[in-house]
């Protein structure tokens, strides 16, 4: 019992913080962040990929996104060209992805700590959720929430896609964070799920922080809470969308790397992952942040009990009871349609 | 959708197909595949792209088809003939129990829903004992007429496309009847259609069942086709796909579905027999492509295709019908018609709608005034049964209407128009006003499908093209509602309301966006209105159309009545001048 | 004549097939209040949105000398242009300071702290409520927050979109001896207001729309005793206004 309880937790609290991603990328830009899994397996990979020294290839895709992001910057921005604008694009889109790159191949070669290869495997993906924004839904902000959510779809398999490409069809798992082990009670606490508690913990009181007491998050909440009265104290939408998205994908990130350690992770695993991460940010209306946190714990006790009681209709279940918490969310707030005077 | 040659044409072109000397038969399979596509993929474009409601499951309702005729056939050794409506009965049935709960679902909720309950339903198929879990079943019979059995991809091929072009029909002419508009307006918000009596929360729980009718025969059609079914093709991926389908097509109309599937399964094909390989590419490049397209073509290829199209729409006149019968009216203005007394409206803390009682002679042309804000659209609102007051009683002929849902307030005659106009830009003048008489048509979805709606649609469409005519409009009749200047936009809500055969009508500020001659014939309107028998309750800034026009003024400021008269008393009213001029001097 | 700070030239906005501004011609001098009165629908609100870059639109818009043709709003903001729309777009989750400090967003730390004050001093009681959160103000305190936000960007001409909608009269009195202040600050407004006679009072020049387009204007004296003004717009005949 205890132990399925632990179990709940620890997957809950990775699913808290998908579902945070989700939520802010959906607040921010209306988008519904189907590719989160790939950021998930890309994350998971890139640091799987580091841990036995190799280069991880999501260097090689973060500067071929960078550069067809530096492409379609050149066109969308050929009206106003500026030499700041020029070099701001080189910056962010070329010459940071070669940095990275070169980052990487050095962490590959001589790193073998932990916490640098996390930081380097942060530093690859990060930038991804970044490219892609700029690349598929930047030149879209207007499309309705269903194109993006198709467009989504279309980012989702394409990534999955280059997922096998990269890494193949064989699966991936890292060493444990820590090899620290101890028991309470009957309870066997492993470093890794600690790992998992403080990373989350972390994460969540680092987010709170940026929202809460610095400009960049305030403008962020602002565009999230009302888009046109940002725009018209001059925040940025297209910025705000693009740290959503980075953001998002650093979290994404995490997450496979605090999953990695503990299962094998495929080429499309992070899609089921993310789903779960979904399915709290739904049941949180993707917006409320302590929704989500407590649904992404409940999806992840409900998963370990009916895996334990009943293991074969366990999606059945968890996918099943979002229905009826949707339908109650519904109803509590009827959708109004005011005639204002 | 008069137009029976093009279809005819398709339908030709289709039968021939097959006899093409040596067309691989390869084709024939994906012609096959597309059609099956096409199906639910109409079913979609009603749902989605005409209804708004955006649903991720309809491959769990293949599902529903498939698996029924394959539990028939091959447990029971039904023919499969008679497993067709037991296949549709089981898809219909399971929409109306899933759909009860869907539709009330609001907002981004509703496609999330459908998300959560196809996977649940994908997994479910995988995991049942009977269903055969994920291998599924095998061994289903094929189609067969007499000793002619429909094994070969040729042969099917007649069934599914039969299918597909009546469905197509079918679909059709359900969208172009009386149920057809009330769908239609769906997409637009709720308060239009519900003040004309439409019941949503039921037309809604209508599509979803035609769209999941849709894909459960489609379902039955692919179960005999490959013979064979398992729980892949009806999971989430394939209920994003069908969905992809509908937008590149284009999600509002009926055969951008059938060439959104054609679009798309060819292309999964070439991608797939591409030199590269392996087919990791294929879905690389099929993602980009699908993002590529989107951001050049977010209405699907449809309208692009269509604007093509050489020949304009016939614009036929609606012909001739007997008039619809219509509501005693008062022959002289006595008595009260409306009353309301004491009503009250709070948001939260905030009083809208303070203690305001006045009344509404038979006959009568009454003003409502009052500053921005002042609480006159909340007041219309507690009329129509659009918001239920806080306190107070409202009456209609002295029965009490307070409480009424909106659909019940109209059905007694009470119409109104909106602030902001709430018409359906992609409809036409005549289809939005014909929404106006939804009450008084009777054919319900099936007898429209069937074209057994005709005399019934004959006189609502004569019914709307005479109040088009009698408001001036009927140069516009067929023109699409959003293009009109907004000034002819809130006439046409005139109409509309007009075609409820109200006793009472509530104009909010008509003549709002009307050059000066047109005032005055909306003025004139309005005075015969009046003759004929109606009472008229109008909200309207233009203080020299109101001061000539109304008979009697009430003044509200800040949700209270602050004054009640004839249009000479209020123009001398200290209050009114000090409400109305704002500023203290 | 001083020099024009904000000048519209032939500007035409369109909904689809719907022209609801049709080759509008305006401007506004540094410093000075121009109204622009007309009936719901008018296209006022096009207007300014269409200025402000939240429309597209045909035509030349200059401001401070600059062509706004192709800034985006953010940078039109940054020019020193600000819009207090009709729905006044708060941050109802976000609290009163945070509202204010976004409006600053453009600007360095240390004029932010200036702006403060100066709003502050402007609207005592935003300083108040600071901590509250914007969508528990009262519609007068919204309003306030709205302009004060505006003006936390130092703006060089504020466009005001009804901003007495739904207040009470004595709220009205207050928001109006304010948008006075700005003047006497530097500060040219652009002030839709559906009170034409408050508006008329105040401002410096006025302009009448029609269905979408100018149909009068001259200075605010003047427009305000022509006789299909006051019919139209100011309620009541001559001898009942005067």
């Amino acid at each position: 019992m205890l132990f399925l309880a632990q179990d709940g937790i620890t997957n809950g609290a990775i699913y808290a913080l998908l579902g945070f991603g989700l939520v802010l990328v959906f607040a921010v830009t209306r988008v519904i962040l189907i590719p989160q899994g790939e950021f998930i397996t890309f994350g998971a990979f890139t640091y799987a990929a580091l841990s036995s020294g190799t280069l991880p290839r999501t260097a090689q895709l973060a500067c071929a996104l960078g550069v067809i992001a530096f492409c379609v910057e050149l066109v969308s921005i050929r009206h106003q060209l500026s030499i700041r604008r020029l070099v701001r694009a080189a910056l962010l889109f070329v010459i940071m992805p070669a940095v990275i790159w070169l980052v990487a191949m050095i962490a590959a070669k001589y790193s073998r700590s932990v916490p640098a290869n996390l930081a380097v495997s942060l530093l690859i993906v990060a930038p991804i959720g970044l490219y892609i924004y700029r690349i598929v839904y930047q030149p879209m902000a207007h499309a309705s929430v269903l194109v993006l959510l198709i467009a989504s779809v279309g980012v989702h398999l394409a990534l999955q896609g280059m997922g096998l490409v990269f890494f193949g069809a064989e699966g991936m798992r890292a060493p444990p964070i820590t090899e620290v082990a101890f028991s309470i009670g009957p309870l066997r606490v492993t470093g890794q799920a600690l790992a998992v508690y403080v990373i989350a913990a972390l994460l969540i009181v680092g987010l709170w922080l940026f929202f809460g007491y610095t400009l960049y998050g305030k403008a962020l909440r602002a565009t999230a809470v009302n888009r046109v009265g940002a725009r018209l104290v001059g925040v940025r939408t297209v910025l705000s969308g693009q740290m959503a998205f980075v953001l998002a994908a650093a979290i994404g990130a995490i997450s496979g790397i605090l999953i990695v350690p503990m299962t094998t992770i495929y080429y499309d695993s992070g899609f089921l992952v993310g789903l779960k991460g979904f399915i709290a940010a739904i049941v949180g209306g993707l917006g409320s942040y302590p929704l989500t946190a407590m649904a992404a714990v409940a999806v992840g006790l409900v998963e370990a009990f009916s895996s334990f009681y009943a293991s074969n209709f366990k999606e059945v279940i968890v996918f099943t009871l979002i229905v009826p918490v949707l339908l109650l969310r519904s109803l509590a707030v009827p959708e109004v349609e005011e005639e204002k005077d | 959708m008069t137009q029976h040659w093009p279809i005819a044409l398709f339908a030709a072109v289709v039968a021939v197909i097959p006899f093409v000397p040596e067309i691989p038969p390869f084709w024939l399979v994906l012609l096959d595949n597309i059609g099956l596509a096409a199906l639910v993929s109409m079913g979609l474009v009603l749902l989605t792209g005409v209804g708004g409601l955006t649903s991720f499951g309809q491959a769990a309702f293949c599902g529903f088809g498939a698996y029924t005729t394959a539990v028939l056939t091959t447990h029971f050794g039904l023919s499969p003939w008679l497993t067709l409506p037991a296949s549709l009965l089981v898809s219909g049935l399971l929409a109306v129990i899933l759909g009860l709960v869907t539709v009330r679902l609001s907002g981004h909720y509703l496609p999330l829903g459908t998300i959560a309950w196809g996977l649940s339903l994908y997994y479910l198929f995988s995991k049942l004992e009977f269903l055969g879990r994920n291998d599924g079943i095998t061994g289903i019979p094929p189609l067969s007429v007499g000793s002619w059995s429909m094994i070969g991809a040729g042969s099917i091929y007649y069934v599914i496309w039969g299918g597909v072009l009546i469905s197509a029909i079918l679909t059709l002419n359900l969208l172009d009847s009386r149920t057809g508009r009330a769908i239609r307006a769906l997409r637009r918000g709720h308060l239009a259609a519900e003040s004309f009596g439409v019941q949503t929360a039921r037309a809604k729980l209508l599509v979803f069942i035609h769209a999941a009718v849709l894909a459960g025969f489609s379902g039955w059609l692919y179960a005999h086709f490959i013979r064979a079914v398992n729980p892949t093709p009806f999971g989430a991926q394939a209920g994003i796909e069908y969905l992809f389908i509908a937008v590149v097509g284009g999600a509002g109309h009926v055969w951008g579905a059938v060439l959104g599937s054609g679009i798309v399964v060819v292309f999964k094909e070439v991608l797939k027999s591409a030199p590269y390989g392996e087919g990791q590419l294929e879905v690389i490049v099929f993602g980009v492509l699908l993002v590529l397209l989107l951001q050049i073509a977010p209405e699907g290829m449809w309208p692009r295709l269509s604007a093509f199209w050489p020949f304009a729409r016939p614009q036929a006149k609606p012909r001739k019908a007997s008039a619809l019968p219509a509501r005693a009216k008062a022959d002289s203005g006595e008595g009260k018609l409306l009353e309301v007394e004491g009503a009250q409206k709070r948001f939260g803390g905030v009083i809208a709608v303070n203690d305001v009682s006045f009344a509404v002679a038979s006959r009568e042309i009454v003003a409502l005034i009052g500053p921005n804000g002042a609480g006159k659209s909340t007041t219309f609102n507690l009329i129509t049964g659009v918001l239920e007051a806080t306190a107070g009683r409202i009456s209609l002929f002295g029965n009490p209407i307070a409480g009424l849902s909106p659909q019940e307030i109209v059905r007694r005659g009470v119409a109104r128009t909106f602030q902001h106009v709430k018409l359906v830009p992609d409809m036409t003048v005549l289809e939005n006003v014909a929404i106006g008489a939804h009450l008084r048509g009777r054919s319900g979805a099936v007898s429209s499908m069937l074209r057994l709606d005709r005399e019934d649609e004959a006189r609502l469409l004569a019914e709307a093209a005479r109040q088009i005519e009698r408001v001036g409009l009927g140069a516009q009749m067929h023109q699409l509602a959003g293009s009109l200047a907004l000034g002819q936009q809130r006439i046409v809500e005139i109409a509309r309301a007009l075609c409820a055969d109200p006793v009472l009508l509530l104009l909010d500020e008509p003549a709002a966006g009307l050059r000066h001659n047109e005032k005055q014939a909306l003025a004139t309107l309005i005075r015969q209105l009046r003759d004929e028998g109606m009472s008229i309750l109008l909200v309207e800034h233009d203080m020299g159309f109101v001061m000539n026009l109304a008979e009697r003024i009430v003044v509200l400021d800040f949700g209270t009545k602050i004054a009640e008269g004839v249009p000479s008393e209020i123009k001398t009213n200290a209050d009114v001048i000090e409400a109305y001029l704002g500023v203290a001097a | 004549m001083t020099e024009k700070l904000l000048s519209l030239d032939e500007v035409s906005v369109s909904y689809g097939k719907v022209e609801a501004v049709r080759t509008v011609s305006l401007d506004v001098a540094a410093g000075e209040i121009v109204t622009i009165v007309g009936a719901n629908g008018a296209g006022k609100t096009t207007l300014l949105s269409a200025t402000m870059g939240i429309l597209p639109f045909r035509g030349r818009i200059r401001f401070d000398g600059r062509d706004l043709g192709r800034l985006d709003i953010e940078d039109r903001v940054g020019c020193g242009l600000s819009l207090v729309p009709e729905h006044r777009e708060l941050f109802a989750s976000m609290t009163v300071e945070d509202n204010l400090l976004l409006g600053a967003f453009r600007s360095s730390k240390a004029s932010t702290a200036v702006a403060f004050e100066r709003v502050y001093a402007l609207f005592p009681r935003l300083k108040e409520r600071r901590l509250q959160l914007a969508g528990t103000l009262s519609g007068g305190e919204q309003q306030m927050l709205a302009m004060g936000r505006a003006l936390m960007g130092r703006p060089r001409l504020l466009m005001l979109d009804e901003p007495s909608l739904g207040l009470a009269p004595r709220i009205v009195a207050d928001i109006f001896k304010i948008i006075g202040d700005l003047r006497q600050a530097g500060i040219a407004v652009l002030l839709v207001e559906q009170n034409a006679q408050a508006a008329l009072r105040i401002a410096n020049r006025a302009y009448v729309m029609e269905l979408g387009e100018i149909v009068m204007k001259g200075p605010a004296e003047t427009v305000s005793k022509d006789p299909r003004v006051v019919a139209s717009y100011l309620g009541f005949e001559p001898e009942v206004a005067a």
